[in-house]
């Protein structure tokens, strides 16, 4: 696992192709004799051309058909199971999941102010293959997208309304779900710290979870020249080992978060448009109804795929960008304007003076509140790190590690604070006025308490169906480069593959009722990938010391 | 007729190509035209390279070794794409454009029922470009 120059020391690594000479010349790669593809298995049935890799393709799908089948099949019997282990996960080792997601922040805005932020990923030399807008616009998307749009409102009205009520205790034990000491009976006070938990959900600490999977993949993908998949953050580690199983297992285990992150979050977005639509256009909220949604969104999604990134996720991303844009426009100039003026510096301040305590792995006082809410949270991004992390990898060649920290963990954070305050503020304001009733669909209840309901609900449940739509298409691209053995340059048809198994999946899952189960499934992988990123903290630090430095 | 001759080539599946090569230099003498390699490759670590500038260093060697076969001159030019697989039409066409030729050269498949969904390279190149573009098909079994 030493690291130096590719250059003729190793004639053995340069017969990668028969005839044609490797390079003589001064790019760091990591010397190994790995060919990218040397493990894949090529055959064309009907025409159809596919490049994948044996063990890791043909396991993944076993285990995921075998869980799809369990999950339906015994969902009495394996949901409690689940429940157990995810308890005991988020109470017994929510300690570590808060620690290590601090270490991650703390990595990352360390990197953006040292020297090692002016390596550029891809070499000194690398120009960027997206321009800024597409660029940011496609992080968002893969990162949050559907997220905001389900969480936006009813997540700062849960933590105002509990933090309102205060600290309840049974038996010496905490029993409300109030973020910290509460603020029982004032208003004020609780908005600030149910808007700070909420942003302390899905703000520095997320994006940093992406941004060291990211960080780690672009590096030792464009910089030392390992194939695009999880199991390349793991060489400095295990070496040459990882070519072998147990880099396979970490690849299976990568194809199975998100895969079944995706499954997940389609079904949540496939109910909230369908809720939308409800409240709109009278259509029935029904299975059938979900069902022909899911597959409609799962075929306009491989139209997408078939264009590839630049022409399909892109266009699309920067579609969302101006869309949810307009959306929170609106809501900022028709809702309470002052308020969200005033909130955005009151809640990022809130935010700042309560993140010590919110982030604190130790003696916490809130337990229901850490564990149930932030533990999961953290273990939910983490799970979902893979797939974001491998997408965000992929379109970040040319940027600079500082570009890409900013762009990625301080950009992006700031963003979810003023959408988080607008859609919060309003949210609770009609709340306070009295209007609001309900939560499941409150994005929808929020909106149908302005102007324009008609337009502004109908944009929502557009920019919940494209969210869908890119995250289907990222998600396949994802799956497919890792189940090919990290090329991205497999047959397209694998990647319609995928998009159909994912939209499969999540009807399967919606309409059998393993929904819940799986989701609980996926977060307890979160614990195994808490390693995984802790690896990748150490591997960036390693890979980007040995990086020569850009200008 | 033809002063300049652009080739795309594909380094991680040579044998398919190989017959057009032949073609390729018959055709470059003939006109004694100049001989331009392209090749797409993603800008991710791939089968044939581990970064787009090895990648242009095999492909000016394979070049080279072309010019031994047909003594013409010859170039080489990479692209590389984030998602080669989608973009290969367009950046072909772009390729085109970029390197100033004005002939074609590249091997299809003889005609089938897929083609309606997932056209051949060489017959969306063919209906995209000015220039003249020489599908070079496989001899029937």
């Amino acid at each position: 696992m030493d690291k130096h120059p590719h250059d003729d020391n190793n004639p053995e690594a340069n017969k990668s192709s028969e005839g044609i000479p490797a390079p003589e010349g001064a790019a760091d790669l990591i010397d190994t004799d790995y060919v990218i593809g040397q493990d894949n298995i090529t055959a064309s049935p009907m025409g159809i051309n596919l490049d994948l890799h044996g063990k890791v393709f043909t396991i993944s799908s076993i285990v995921i058909l075998f869980f799809v089948v369990i999950a339906l099949a015994l969902q009495d019997q394996i949901e409690p199971i689940f429940n157990v282990g995810f308890s005991f996960l988020t109470v017994n080792m929510a300690w570590f999941f808060l620690l290590a997601a601090n270490i991650f922040v703390i990595l990352s805005i360390v990197l953006i102010f040292t020297p090692l932020g002016k390596v550029r990923i891809g070499g000194a030399e690398a120009k960027p293959d997206f321009s800024y807008l597409g660029w940011f616009s496609m992080l968002f998307a893969a990162g949050m997208g559907i997220g905001l749009m389900y969480f936006g409102v009813s997540e700062p009205m849960d933590h105002f309304q509990s933090a309102l009520g205060g600290i309840a205790t049974e038996n010496g034990a905490r029993t409300d779900w109030s973020p910290l000491g509460a603020a029982e009976g004032n208003e004020q006070a609780a908005i600030a710290l149910g808007m700070a938990a909420t942003i302390f959900h899905w703000g520095l600490h997320p994006w940093a979870i992406y941004a060291v999977v990211a960080l780690a993949l672009a590096l030792f993908s464009f910089n030392k020249g390992l194939p695009l998949t999880m199991r390349s953050i793991f060489y400095p580690v295990l070496g040459e080992r990882v070519w072998g199983w147990p880099g396979h297992v970490i690849d299976i285990l990568a194809v199975f978060a998100t895969l079944f992150g995706l499954a997940t979050s389609l079904g949540l977005g496939a109910q909230q448009a369908t809720s939308g639509l409800n409240d709109l256009f009278g259509i029935p909220d029904t299975n059938t109804t979900m069902v022909l949604l899911i597959m409609g969104i799962t075929v306009v999604a491989m139209g997408s795929i078939f264009l590839g990134v630049d022409k399909g996720v892109q266009q699309l991303s920067k579609l969302n960008m101006g869309l949810a844009f307009l959306l929170l426009l609106f809501v900022i100039i028709v809702g309470p304007t002052l308020m969200i003026a005033t909130g955005f510096f009151q809640n990022l301040m809130s935010y700042l003076v309560n993140l010590p305590g919110l982030s604190n792995p130790f003696g916490r006082e809130d337990a229901n509140f850490s564990q149930g809410w932030t533990a999961f949270y953290w273990a939910w991004w983490i799970s979902w790190s893979p797939f974001v992390g491998m997408f965000i990898a992929r379109v970040s060649r040319g940027r600079t590690v500082r570009e890409f920290l900013i762009a990625v963990l301080l950009v992006p954070s700031l963003v979810s604070v003023l959408w988080m305050t607008s859609f919060g503020t309003a949210g609770i304001q009609q709340f306070l006025a009295g209007t609001f009733e309900g939560d499941a669909d409150a994005l929808f209840i929020m909106l149908g308490g302005l102007p324009l309901t008609e337009i502004t609900s109908f944009i929502a449940i557009v920019l919940v169906m494209v969210f869908f739509i890119t995250s289907s298409d990222s998600g396949s691209l994802v799956i497919d480069s890792i189940t090919a053995g990290g090329k991205v340059d497999a047959p397209k048809p694998q990647r319609l593959f995928w998009a159909i198994i994912e939209g499969a999946i999540a009807i399967a899952l919606l309409l059998g009722g393993g929904l819940a189960a799986l989701q609980t499934a996926v977060i307890t992988t979160g614990l195994p990938f808490t390693l995984v990123l802790l690896v990748a903290c150490y591997a960036i630090v390693k890979g980007l010391m040995s990086e020569p430095r850009a200008v | 007729m033809f002063s300049k001759i652009m080739v795309p080539i594909d380094l991680a599946h040579i044998e398919v190509i190989e017959p057009s090569l032949a073609a390729v230099a018959d055709l470059a003498r003939h006109y004694d035209a100049e001989v331009c390699y392209v090749g797409v490759t993603s800008s991710t670590p791939s089968s044939v390279a581990r970064t787009p500038e090895e990648f242009q260093k095999k492909l000016e060697a394979f070049a080279q070794q072309r010019a031994q076969v047909h003594g013409q001159p010859v170039s080489a030019q990479t692209v590389h794409s984030a998602d080669p697989v989608a973009n290969l039409d367009d950046l072909l066409i772009q390729a085109i454009k970029d390197v100033g030729a004005d002939l074609v050269v590249m091997p299809t498949h003889p005609p089938k029922h897929l083609d309606v969904i997932m056209s051949s390279h060489g017959g969306k190149i063919a209906t995209h470009t000015d220039v003249s573009v020489f599908l070079v098909r496989p001899k029937p079994d």
